[in-house]
């Protein structure tokens, strides 16, 4: 069983008053944590394919580094050393648990990786890349991906990843644990695919990224402090992805995708807070520098010359970007994106978004009939944006009792305060 | 590792084939058995006889319950298994793919467990 960790490094109040060298140790051992946890990770559960076991040896060997590092002082190559400690408690640790036969092919494993270890030297192989693929295994429930990945990649605890995925604390763990036992158990292996089976895999471990980056929206304000925001931890992945990958378009494209929502973030609410819809914010209030990384990556991604999801969806915010920019209307280049988006990936989502790129073209009345049809999909009767597109459309062509109806839909389906406040605002100055 | 590929399938979908095409599935199935051996994976395999002729079995209070059929009452029904010896899931989840069941029905992919696996 994991034991509960934090990514900070949780040293108890008992250690915290101490000496120079002791605060220097906590620093070190810290910043390897952050650089190296998912390295140490995935080289110690590699062969064991145990990934539980592989946290448990490696938090140990950190709360060993605490006590060693203050008397002896930080050793050369911190990672070596955690390595080394780390490979030392999971033999203890099977040593403990089992005895007899199933012991000795245990040991034997740890046994070739100790050697493994010792063959690295002061440079520990990068297995990240393979986690990441374990985790994002389409034999692992799709909805595990990513906290998997942010828990065994970067060492996140289960009760900060369960309150950016709106779930109990309990739960988050119970799934965790189980997805541990399945990798195990099941047997999946930790490799990088081949290359005829790569994009397909690689798609769910963008997705997985991805995944944690939308959970970091929903608070845009940053207002609450209970809910951690897991934007940061996003970017991290995504640009170890393309450091991994770096000639894979879609990881790219991402990567685009990201920066370009990022770099709107504080365009998207005024100064008291209140929600700016894109149309209406101010470009000074961009990222200038993010959103030209992205034009620069997308372009790079172009040029390989395999189109997918996140470089089409990374195309449609750079298409935003230069209309809002050059007040220059693109809406036929966006319904085209669309279009192509809807192909390759078709959802309600695109169609909602596709039909309100109809409406600056053709009018509200065309857009309504491109809309999704509601009893074609049944999970668009809880989807806020489908309600809140409709009034907004409904609104244009005159039917105002219909708008109405679908704002209050709207209204009571959003959990943001400050989208709740313009939902209401529009639906009161409906005439 | 030794998985099982359990191979789920329709019943009535095979008696509604004509002779030859039974024939043909016939012969896919054991085109695929010597894949398998020939790879050297393969640990065993069988047919099973059909879900009608399945009896089912339990001890309740040191009372034998025997009952006509078998313990799932579902559309697909298990058909037959493979158990192969592969190095991992991937290996096996590939295995599974060239399996003809997987065209007409569900292979489910379980490891074994225990010292001989």
């Amino acid at each position: 069983m994991p034991v509960p960790r934090t990514n900070e490094f949780d040293v108890p109040p008992e250690q915290r008053n101490s000496s120079e060298g002791d605060a220097q140790s906590r620093l070190t051992a810290e910043a390897v944590a952050r650089r190296s946890y998912g390295k140490l990770v995935a080289f110690l559960a590699a062969r064991t394919r145990d990934v539980a076991a592989a946290e448990d040896a490696l938090s140990e060997a950190f709360a060993s580094a605490l006590e060693d590092w203050p008397r002896n002082g930080c050793p050369s190559n911190p990672e070596a050393w955690l390595l080394t400690v780390a490979r030392r408690k999971s033999i203890d640790a099977v040593r403990r648990r089992s005895t007899g036969e199933a012991a000795t092919g245990e040991l034997q494993l740890l046994a070739e990786g100790l050697e493994a270890a010792a063959a690295a030297g002061a440079e520990i192989p990068d297995r990240r890349l393979a986690l990441m693929f374990v985790c994002a295994h389409p034999a692992i429930d799709a909805g595990v991906r990513a906290p998997l990945i942010l828990q065994v990649v970067l060492g996140l605890d289960a009760t900060m990843i369960a309150s950016a995925f709106l779930v109990s604390p309990a739960a988050m763990g119970q799934r965790l644990v189980r997805a541990k036992g399945k990798i195990r158990q099941a047997g999946i292996p930790f490799s990088v695919p081949e290359r005829e089976e790569l994009p397909a895999r690689l798609d769910a471990v963008l997705d997985a990224i991805y995944a944690a980056f939308g959970e970091g929206w929903t608070d845009p304000g940053g207002t609450d402090v209970v809910r951690r925001d897991l934007t940061e931890e996003a970017f991290f992945l995504a640009r170890l992805v393309t450091e991994l990958l770096p000639e894979e378009p879609e990881a790219l494209g991402l990567l685009a995708l990201m920066l370009h929502a990022q770099a709107r973030r504080n365009a998207r609410r005024s100064a008291d807070g209140e929600y700016v819809p894109l149309a209406n914010q101010d470009p000074e209030l961009w990222d200038a520098k993010m959103i030209a990384e992205a034009e620069a990556l997308l372009r790079h991604a172009g040029a390989l010359g395999s189109l997918g999801r996140y470089q089409l969806e990374g195309a449609l915010q750079s298409a935003h970007v230069h209309r809002c920019r050059t007040g220059q209307p693109n809406w036929a280049d966006v319904v085209q994106l669309y279009d192509a988006l809807f192909a390759l990936a078709g959802s309600p989502v695109v169609a909602i978004n596709r039909a309100l790129a109809i409406a600056q073209m053709h009018g509200a009345g065309a857009a309504l009939a491109a809309m999704p049809e509601l009893a074609a999909d049944a999970r668009l009767a809880e989807y806020q944006p489908y309600w809140a597109a409709r009034a907004e459309l409904l609104a244009k062509t005159g039917a105002h009792a219909e708008a109405r109806q679908a704002y209050e839909i709207a209204i009571g389906l959003e959990r943001d305060p400050a989208v709740r406040r313009f939902l209401q605002q529009r639906q009161v100055t409906l005439p | 590792m030794k998985y099982i590929l359990m191979a789920y399938v329709q019943e009535s979908g095979w008696t509604s084939l004509t002779k030859a095409q039974q024939e043909e599935g016939m012969a896919a199935y054991r085109a695929y058995n010597e894949a398998l051996s020939k790879a050297g994976v393969r640990v065993g395999s069988s047919q099973l006889g059909p879900s009608s002729s399945a009896t089912t079995v339990r001890v309740v209070n040191a009372k034998t319950q025997v009952l006509d059929g078998p313990f799932a009452d579902s559309k697909e029904q298990l058909g037959g298994y493979f158990i192969i010896d592969v190095p991992d899931l991937d290996a096996a989840i590939s295995w599974a793919t060239r399996c003809p069941a997987s065209g007409h029905g569900i292979i489910e992919v379980r490891p074994l467990v225990g010292p001989s696996a």
